[in-house]
């Protein structure tokens, strides 16, 4: 048995431990915010912190994270406030919104990291993470406003 | 317009908690209601004329269908096209309730289930729902609003005229008297719905939303939060996660399967044969074997450990190479004559100069964030389905005929789409998953693996464009052939199908806006081995792609500017007209008379952009501005990139300017989210889009061969500019035009930094030095 840690609360697993994180956390756990695009860490909609870094979910295996905290987007914030998630909506940043709980997350770890990144810090940083829609002018501009303060 | 008298009824319900029955009792329409819903429809008459009479069940205007108050002044609109980036959910919604005087904090949108008999055309394609719903959803609004100042005249034994809502009150001026929407649900669901033709809309200076670009998506805090519901995001008590192994090559089918391993991995629970229909049946399941697991992590694994035999069928030697010189050899040969102005034969021979363009673009792939994925529920003969579908309605029916039931025992929940650019316009996922359903007697979610999305997907079709333009000794353009080779869209439908539809002839090719006295389009037969389907802005992107391109290269030959250019070959403000040489116009399924080709407005965003996205400035070296224009969606659009090409050829895009006349609308800022991704999609497809085939098979799998644009090569900066229109201008799409016209725009500036004229997409690395 193998016991997670996700947004605060133990769950427990006695499953495949080489399970990839992303399907417990979707399917076994019921936490469908993180999202599944490709399975191979090509695009970062599935971008969870692990003890507040940015990791792909779709190749973390459940055994990978035993101990250690995993925060999903639903454990962002108690109230869905968090600056990164207030500028968002501010912003008006999302399109269809599939791949935005991975954008958030991944700018939560880089403001974590780097709390006034410089634009190419920004493109940088979330170059991991893919847009099909199309809203990056957006994503930089909110990133861009959590870091001044929304 | 319905009551509902306990507003908690009507509270956002979770999917996973969804049933047929709460979504009929959500909506007002089952048990305990002061009102219960009619089943007559009304159809719409619109202030100008549009195609939507003319979509399968039209357009439906009624109150009492799309919206419901609450006694706690809470009013549901219903949403009933599919959400899948654009802010349909949105804006629809937000029309009625600026038209009723709704306060928009006290609307909630619900999610309207597959009903196209209840709720009119539900078909979420075309760039259509603004222009074919502008003016039923102000009707259903006005409608409404009549209704809750007829209850309070009544109320206070007052004249109507006296009356006025406003803001989620009526108000009687003369007494000071006001009463808000939650008071007045009961009286005014038993007031009748109004004739259409005396409603009296309101006077546009009096909106609240609509033009304002005020109100944010509907959706903002459930995406920024995790709690959208996608299809993907589709819970169900005893559900079950399935993948397919589907056939390889399009038309091949399954000889037999080895399921031992794949049932001995930890999770999976079944493994089964699904049924495949031979090809091409429009959008039916191509079959292949499914694996049942407890996750879908387990059932991918499962799903590797088969061992399966294919027949790869009739198309096991489709190769992506040979294909191209099959369509660009059929570009150099007379084709099927689709368009014949003037005499092409002489004007091509009295020509000073033949200027000749050939350009290729391939397949595309959707890959949309979310990919293909469906849950069903089939049990006791009825059947239940939750997915992103761009057509419920249609899913519906193609649900109830693959099952052989009734249309009536289907119900088609629409959740979210995460994004859908026409993929989601075909059912397919849903059909497996009701399948699946079936055959497993659980519920089901079927999600397809990003290989799966990108090798069996219902592609963008791949082209070969040849254009012959004759200039005269001073340099005007007197002829201009047009030559277009590609698998049509009916082939998905039509076995051997060799021949574009109107519907794609219509898309960039017969409707060329310019004023040339010679012009002749051609499309020979070509035959499809693989399954071809609409993507955003179909036929439209090859066709601007070689028009725009070719208007740049006459510029170079005769030593014009890019922009005078196009302007000069637009010619005179007009109206476009064409001859009976073009047979079965389609002009986006829109009348002509509201609708025209019109050559004035297509000028006037280009004038508009250059002006906006100063073309002609200086800019430094290395660097060069590129135009193009395109009327698309019965909507018009030009774009200016700079772009700046590095010594070792490495593309960045600085700045990007686009300029829309799309009539007049509604959610301008929505207008410009839309703009802005077709920049990016444009400048994806231009980059790095393609898919090839070898041996019948797709060679590309995921965002490593199938890259897409990411945030470190997005344009530094892009300008949307929304031509101002008047409220009685027929509002027209925005979905899908702002991408035709910017490959080639990008392409005409990489020209002008660099001398080098690329006439085949993907650029790749073709500008690597």
């Amino acid at each position: 048995m193998i016991t997670l840690n996700i947004n605060g609360e133990a769950h427990g697993w006695d499953g495949d431990p080489g399970l990839p994180l992303l399907w417990f956390l979707r399917d076994e756990a019921g936490l469908t915010g993180t999202k599944f695009g490709c399975g191979q860490a090509l695009c970062g909609a599935c971008t969870v912190l692990i003890d507040g870094e940015a990791a792909r979910s779709c190749i973390t295996a459940v055994s990978d994270v035993a101990g250690r905290k995993v925060t999903t987007i639903e454990g962002l914030h108690p109230t869905g406030d968090h600056a990164v998630q207030k500028a968002w909506r501010e912003v008006n940043v999302p399109q269809c919104g599939f791949c935005q709980s991975g954008q958030i997350m991944q700018a939560v770890a880089l403001l974590t990291q780097n709390p006034k990144p410089s634009q190419d810090d920004i493109r940088t940083a979330m170059a991991g993470n893919i847009c099909r829609c199309g809203c990056y002018q957006r994503i930089e501009n909110a990133v861009h406003l959590a870091s001044t303060g929304v | 317009m319905n009551i509902v008298s306990n507003p908690g009824t009507i509270r956002p319900v979770t999917i996973e908690k969804i049933s047929r029955r709460r979504v009929l009792k959500s909506l007002g329409i089952a048990g305990g209601l002061v009102l219960s819903a009619p089943l007559l429809s009304r159809q719409a008459i619109a202030a100008y004329a549009t195609g939507a009479g003319l979509m399968p069940h039209g357009t439906i205007v009624d109150p009492r269908v799309f919206v419901a108050i609450a006694t706690d002044g809470t009013v549901t609109i219903l949403a009933h096209r599919s959400e899948m980036g654009t802010g349909v959910r949105t804006s629809l919604p937000m029309i009625v309730a600026d038209e009723m005087e709704a306060d928009w904090s006290r609307v909630q949108v619900r999610q309207a289930p597959g009903d196209e008999v209840k709720f009119g055309n539900q078909d979420t394609d075309g760039s259509r729902s603004t222009r074919h719903y502008l003016i039923p959803m102000r009707q259903i609004g006005a409608s409404a609003r009549a209704m809750l100042e007829a209850a309070a005249a009544q109320r206070w034994n007052v004249p109507v005229t006296e009356v006025k809502a406003s803001n989620h009150e009526v108000v009687h001026a003369a007494s000071g008297r006001r009463i808000g929407y939650g008071d007045l649900a009961v009286d005014a669901a038993a007031q009748p719905v109004p004739a259409i033709g005396g409603l009296s809309l309101k006077d546009p200076r009096d909106f609240r939303y609509m033009g304002k670009g005020k109100v944010g998506i509907v959706d903002l805090r459930g995406i920024t939060t995790g709690t959208a519901r996608y299809g993907q995001d589709v819970r169900l008590p005893g559900m079950k996660f399935a993948v397919i192994a589907r056939p390889p090559v399009v038309g091949g089918k399954l000889v037999s399967f080895d399921a031992k391993q794949a049932l001995q991995v930890s999770g999976v629970e079944q493994v089964i044969e699904v049924q495949g229909w031979p090809w091409p049946s429009k959008f039916q399941p191509l079959g292949g074997v499914a694996v049942i697991a407890r996750n879908t992590g387990a059932a991918i694994q499962g799903r590797e450990a088969l061992k399966i035999v294919w027949d790869d069928g009739a198309n096991a030697d489709h190769d992506s190479v040979n294909y191209r010189s099959e369509l660009e050899n059929a570009t150099r040969q007379p084709g099927k004559v689709v368009r014949d102005d003037g005499d092409i034969e002489a004007a091509l021979k009295a020509a000073d100069k033949v200027v000749v363009g050939e350009y290729y673009l391939p397949h595309f792939a959707h890959a949309s964030m979310e990919t293909p994925v469906a849950t069903a529920d089939v049990s006791h003969g009825k059947a239940e389905i939750w997915a992103p579908v761009q057509s419920p309605g249609g899913t519906r029916e193609d649900v109830a005929k693959t099952l052989g039931i009734p249309a009536e025992d289907v119900t088609v929940n629409v959740t979210l789409l995460g994004g859908g650019f026409g993929r989601k316009s075909k059912c397919d996922f849903a059909l497996e998953a009701a399948l699946l359903s079936r055959a497993v007697g659980a519920p089901v979610k079927l999600t397809w693996t990003r290989e799966d999305d990108i090798r069996h997907d219902f592609l963008h079709t791949v082209s070969a464009e040849r254009i012959e333009a004759g200039l005269d000794k001073n340099g005007k353009v007197i002829a201009w052939r047009h030559r277009s080779a590609a698998p049509t869209i009916l082939s998905t439908f039509v076995a051997g199908a060799g021949y574009e539809a109107p519907f794609e002839l219509g898309m960039g090719l017969v409707d060329l806006p310019l004023q040339i006295a010679n012009i002749r389009c051609e499309t020979p037969e070509i035959k499809a081995h693989n399954r071809i389907g609409w993507f955003r802005s179909v036929s439209n992107i090859p066709r601007a792609f070689a028009v725009q391109s070719m208007i740049a290269e006459l510029a170079h030959a005769t030593g014009r500017d890019q922009k005078d250019m196009l302007l000069e070959l637009i010619g005179e403000p007009r109206v476009v007209k064409l001859n009976d040489s073009v047979k079965d116009f389609w002009n986006y399924g829109e009348p002509l008379d509201s609708y025209p080709i019109d050559a004035g407005r297509l000028r006037g965003v280009v004038e508009w952009v250059a002006d906006k996205g100063g073309w002609g400035r200086t800019v430094p070296k290395g660097h060069g501005l590129g135009i193009a224009a395109h009327r698309s969606f019965v909507s018009y659009v030009a774009t200016i990139v700079e772009v700046a090409v590095g010594a070792k050829g490495e593309l960045r895009v600085e700045r990007v300017d686009t300029a829309i006349d799309c009539g007049t609308f509604v959610n301008p800022e929505r207008i410009q989210s839309q703009l802005e991704g077709a920049a990016i999609m444009g400048l994806s497809l231009a980059k790095h889009g393609e898919i090839t085939f070898k041996n019948g098979r797709v060679q590309q799998g995921n965002f490593d061969d199938y890259p897409v644009v990411r945030i470190d090569e997005a344009p530094r900066i892009t300008n949307v500019h929304i031509m101002p229109a008047p409220a009685d201008k027929p509002p027209s799409g925005v979905g899908e035009p702002g991408v035709p016209p910017f490959a080639p725009a990008l392409i005409n500036a990489i020209f002008n930094a660099t001398g080098k004229r690329i006439r085949s997409l993907p650029i790749g690395q073709q500008l690597a030095i």
